[in-house]
């Protein structure tokens, strides 16, 4: 660490940065593999069922006493799917746009990853800030990578040339339009209480005032369901709707492109997850012990990035547990409760919390 | 006015002369009936009670009873019940219900007059009033008594036994008998699976003792080589010395065993019946043609039987002819088109053949035919012969005839040859004539149907000699070895066509299985060819064909394919 | 036509919200979750280790059995391969130089008995047919096999696989009772 500072200073932060992003991505990365065994497990208990709980590679048999138990926990299992992703035959079928074809998975996964750059995941290790990039418009980025998270589906859609991939693609554009603007607006009351768009300033007013998800649970409500509908998350999974659309806008997708546009789903999955613990629940914080404040100590930044996660883990279960619980939203009721019952009472909400400001 | 000139109204047919008839009533129902029938040889007899309950529509289950042999009477299962106008004794007029309807008196026991009494219908004479109830409780009671007493020994072995699905024993009792047997005891046994003969096996467990077989041997066949030996229970067919029973008749009495106990040796267990396809022909062994259903599965042929038809050959055939079937499915069938022994396509080799044929000069080509092929195909030969200034003949075959089917010209259709103009008073003079022509290179082609011409007169040195040998057959033989083109033609039971036969029969055959790999019907084939040598058009269908044949052929006139029925049609020879 | 007007009044404001729905779920979820993860109530089978106890009456593989004496019983009378419906029964009968059966008396067996299990619809047609008490459906479900003509089973496999069945010996008591009466009056052979 002491040769560290004999560098430059933007030596460093190169150095630190790239450090945080190739760790982030790895941490994203499994979380998302992960996300589909938790995912696979927590439906099959719902279910009554057992879930997966075969894959046991070689090195299993080495592992005393555990190891059988993570067999049949599935631990495994997220490499045994990311191999058959990758063995499977890559198929592009006759008469798509190749070029918008091979595009739309990667720009609905590169949105996906790159809202995580503005999260503060942790306080401080050492004297470094854990968050990519601390940004002063935090928010405002995160909700321009979100917006374009919508053109790979509606590229999928239409580079298929294919009439399921293409009425996904058309359903998800209005949908993402339509919740975007109350999720927009529902955030609105954190910044008129915090008074920055920092992520890191809004974490630390929560630290020294409190929960937004207490102080303003209407906006956390909102923003919680337009989450879900930003995500294609049931119960507002229209664009994919298996029963009626077979696979929505990724049916004409195979192997790895496939697997990239599942990998995005459960990227935004987390993003949005640490969106919301960061602007609702404390961030890193955990009020009412030590770790409400930045300290200098190692650990003690480690047990802050670890407390973020917890939270995070908390919000995907809810994804999760959400899909096996609810049924699909109709069309015109996904649409009538955008428009006629979340941007009005995210307004009202704001007007409301004006006023509480004001006096 | 005078009325206007009507034609001449066309002389009314020939009427047949008035059949006397009588007036009977089948269960309810009044018919008239011919006085008399003719029996087994023919001579006509008193009608039966079974015969006119035929004309009426009705069928009177029976065993032993058969149009064709002499009645015995023997097997009962024929009982009805039946009835008679009632005479006055004094006055010897009929006694009148109060209606005015003649009194019917029921048969019944004359020590017992409240039990009706059945009467064989099959040698009941009728009388005239006189009323058969063939459906009445009495009658169904005679009969369903009658099979449980055949039953009682039966041994019940349909699943091994090949009778089953065309047993008589089977379907009246379906139809008339009773479920249950009521008999507990030990059935008697009898031999199974005897000897009987070269081609037949007898069960006598499953005999009822018909005596159709023995019948048909002595009047029929003229071999009186079987009999009923034993008594009571033990009553068994038996022959005059085992084995012995080898006359070329003995498996028609296979057809004639209403029930398993007499079966071919050649059919058994070879295909249970209900699977075979059966398919309308006409026997190839002789000149006779007799009628024949094929039956087939899955394109393979399994069995002759002989089909009825009394201008031919009755219900019979013989056994050689019978037998004469396996060729058809021998596995060295020729199956590939050859053009100078490398395998070819027929639009090729044919191509090739019409240039040739085309570009032959006048007496260079000849033809040696076949009397085995269908008149359509000679007819189309003898086209192709008279566009080329061709020699025809085909080749005789004699054998020895004997007093019932047989004949002793063993083609089945010289006189189709003949007709068609293929071949002379006599088959094969010309033949000598046509080697000679080989011999001394006026004839560079020769065109072979069917017939290996080494064996009759044309001898391999001399085929050596030729420029083109067309030869078409059905299996490998000498001539075809030599052929220069070599097209596989198709067997009788893989075409359709016509026969006519030694009295001038005129009859058609219908397809029964599929031709081996490339092997094609003759006149199919032979009708491109001929296209394509004459120039003129012609038809693709065996129904075009053999219209166009009678428009062309003298004694055809006036025939059409669909005018031949199942039974054919004489012509004048 | 009897209607039945089924009453659908309109929601309240409190379930307007969909949070009865959204709890109710909540619930009967989490319940299932519970019941499954700490009771351990799964409703699945681990298949290839746990097998399914087939009832009494399964139609599984139809499968030819021999008698008591080991002998085929199958007597090659074709019933079941004209009754199939999906045509999966070939047979080929011995003809008249076959093998003989494998008991006396029975007089025939099938020279070659094959049954296209990918054509077979399990219908027990031709158990049902089956004069002879030859052919039964088995409690075999799981057929796998590599290729086309590895699921057709022959003869052989077929009987082995069908084991014994103890019925009725028609043919031996057949014989038995002819064997125990008097000998014939005329031996014709």
């Amino acid at each position: 660490m002491e040769s560290l500072q004999y560098l430059s200073p933007t030596t460093q932060f190169v150095l630190f940065s790239a450090l945080k992003i190739l760790v982030v991505f790895g941490v994203v990365m499994t979380g998302v593999a992960y996300a589909v065994l938790v995912e696979r497990k927590v439906s099959a208990w719902i279910q009554d069922r057992v879930g997966p709980n075969r894959t046991s590679p070689f090195f299993v048999d080495y592992i005393p006493v555990i190891g059988p138990f993570l067999v049949r926990l599935g631990i495994f299992q997220p490499m045994a799917d990311g191999l058959k992703f990758m063995l499977k035959e890559d198929f592009t079928p006759n008469y798509v746009r190749k070029v918008y074809f091979w595009l739309a998975p990667a720009i609905t996964v590169v949105p996906a990853l790159m809202t995580v750059a503005v999260i503060p995941f942790g306080s401080t290790l050492g004297s470094e800030k854990m968050v990519i990039a601390d940004l002063n418009v935090g928010i405002l980025y995160t909700f321009g990578i979100v917006s374009l998270g919508v053109y790979g589906i509606v590229l999928a859609g239409y580079a298929s040339n294919s009439k399921y991939p293409f009425l996904g693609g058309i359903r998800s554009s209005a949908q993402m339009i339509s919740y975007e603007i109350a999720m927009g607006l529902s955030v609105v009351p954190i910044f008129l209480l915090s008074e920055s768009l920092n992520l890191g300033d809004i974490v630390k007013y929560q630290a020294d005032h409190g929960w937004m998800i207490l102080k303003q649970p209407v906006a956390f409500v909102i923003f919680l369901i337009a989450a879900f509908a930003e995500t294609n998350r049931l119960p507002f999974d229209l664009p994919e709707s298996e029963t009626e659309l077979v696979g929505g806008y990724h049916t004409e997708y195979s192997s790895m492109k496939f697997a990239l546009f599942f990998l995005g789903e459960y990227a935004n999955m987390i993003a949005s997850s640490a969106m919301m613990v960061t602007l609702f629940c404390g961030g890193w914080t955990l009020p009412g012990t030590l770790l409400s404040t930045p300290s200098a100590s190692f650990l003690v930044g480690l047990l802050h990035i670890g407390v973020f996660l917890a939270k995070m883990a908390v919000f995907m279960v809810v994804f999760i547990w959400v899909r096996w619980m609810l049924p699909r939203f109709r069309y015109d009721q996904l649409m009538d409760i955008g428009w006629r019952r979340f941007i009005p009472v995210a307004l009202a909400n704001i007007l409301l919390t004006a006023v509480v400001v004001a006096l | 006015m005078s009325a206007p000139a009507q034609p001449a109204p066309a002389p009314a047919p020939q009427a047949p002369p008035p059949v006397e008839t009588m007036t009977v009533k089948v269960n309810g129902k009044t018919v008239q009936v011919p006085k008399t029938h003719p029996d087994w040889q023919g001579k006509p007899q008193p009608t039966t009670m079974l015969q006119a309950a035929r004309c009426a529509g009705v069928d009177i289950p029976h065993y032993c009873y058969h149009d064709k042999l002499p009645v015995a009477g023997n097997c009962r299962m024929c009982l009805v019940e039946f009835g008679t106008p009632m005479m006055d004794p004094a006055t010897r007029k009929p006694v009148l219900n109060e209606d005015g309807s003649p009194k019917i008196a029921k048969s019944v026991l004359p020590y017992e007059p409240g039990t009706p009494r059945g009467a064989i219908a099959c040698a009941t004479p009728i009388s005239p009033g006189m009323e058969i109830y063939a459906d009445s409780k009495a009658t169904l009671q005679m009969r369903e008594a009658v099979l449980e007493s055949l039953l009682i020994n039966h041994p019940l072995d349909c699943p091994i036994c090949d009778q089953a699905g065309e047993c008589k024993l089977q379907e009246y009792s379906v139809q008339h008998g009773q479920a249950g047997s009521r008999f507990v005891e030990a059935k008697v046994h009898k031999p199974k699976a005897v000897d009987l003969g070269p081609r037949i096996v007898l069960d006598d467990e499953r005999c009822v003792l018909c005596t159709r077989c023995i019948r048909f041997s002595k009047d029929i066949a003229g071999d009186d080589a079987l009999g009923i030996v034993n008594r009571g229970s033990y009553n068994t067919i038996s022959a005059f010395e085992t084995g012995k029973f080898d006359n070329n008749y003995t498996l028609n009495t296979v057809d004639l065993c209403p029930v398993g106990a007499l079966t071919s040796k050649d059919f058994r267990f070879k295909m249970r019946v209900w699977f075979l396809k059966e398919s309308k022909s006409v026997c190839t062994s002789c000149g006779t043609g007799c009628n024949i259903t094929v039956g087939s599965r899955e394109g393979v042929v399994h069995r002759y039987e002989p089909r009825e038809n009394d201008a031919v050959n009755g219900p019979w055939m013989c056994d050689s002819g019978r037998l004469n079937y396996k060729w058809i499915g021998r596995a060295d069938r020729l199956r590939e088109v050859l053009v100078r022994g490398t395998r070819s396509t027929w639009s090729a080799a044919l191509q090739d053949l019409t240039a040739r044929l085309s570009k032959a000069p006048a007496g260079s080509v000849a033809v040696v035919a076949s009397a085995r092929q269908a008149t359509e195909e000679l007819y189309l030969l003898k086209k192709l012969a008279a566009k080329t200034g061709a020699t025809t003949d085909s080749v005789a075959r004699e054998g020895e005839a004997d007093r019932l089917l047989v004949a002793a010209d063993r083609n089945p259709n010289s006189n189709g040859a003949r007709l068609t103009g293929i071949s002379f008073t006599e088959a094969g003079i010309r033949i000598p004539e046509i080697a000679a022509a080989i011999e001394a290179g006026t004839v560079k082609t020769l065109v072979v149907f069917g017939e290996d011409v080494t064996k009759h007169g044309i001898p391999a040195a001399t085929l050596a000699k030729l420029e083109t040998l067309v030869v078409s057959d059905i299996l490998p033989n000498a001539t075809t070895a030599l052929a220069t083109h070599l097209l596989p033609g198709a067997a009788h039971a893989e075409k359709r066509g016509t026969f006519v036969n030694v009295k001038g029969r005129l009859q058609k055959f219908m397809k029964a299985v599929e031709a081996p790999g490339d092997a094609r019907a003759e006149w199919e084939f032979l009708h491109e060819l001929v296209h394509g040598v004459t120039g003129q058009n012609g038809y693709s269908t065996i129904e075009g064909l053999f219209n166009q044949m009678a428009r062309e052929v003298p004694a055809f006139a006036g025939l059409e394919w669909a005018k031949i029925g199942d039974t054919g049609v004489d012509v004048k020879i | 036509m009897s209607t039945k007007v089924v009453d659908r009044s309109p929601l309240t404001f409190y379930e307007r919200t969909y949070l009865p729905a959204i709890l109710g779920g909540l619930k009967v979820t989490a319940k299932h979750f519970a019941d499954t993860v700490f009771k351990g109530k799964s409703v699945t089978m681990q298949y290839p280790e746990e097998r399914w106890v087939v009832p009494e009456g399964y139609r599984g593989a139809p499968y030819l059995v021999k008698d008591q004496d080991g002998a085929t019983k199958c007597v090659s009378c074709q019933l079941c391969e004209f009754v199939c419906p999906p045509k999966a029964i070939r047979i080929t009968p011995p003809g008249a130089d076959g093998q003989p059966a494998d008991r006396r008396n029975a007089e025939k067996m099938p020279k070659e008995f094959e049954i296209n299990m990918l054509r077979c619809i399990f219908c027990g047609m031709c158990q049902e047919v089956c004069p002879e008490e030859a052919i039964f459906l088995q409690k075999d479900y799981s057929l796998t096999g590599e290729s086309r003509t590895e699921m057709v089973f022959n003869k052989e496999k077929l009987l082995k696989l069908g084991g014994t069945h103890a019925g009725i010996q028609k043919w031996k008591h057949k014989l038995e009772e002819a064997e125990a009466q008097e000998t014939f009056p005329v031996q014709t052979r």
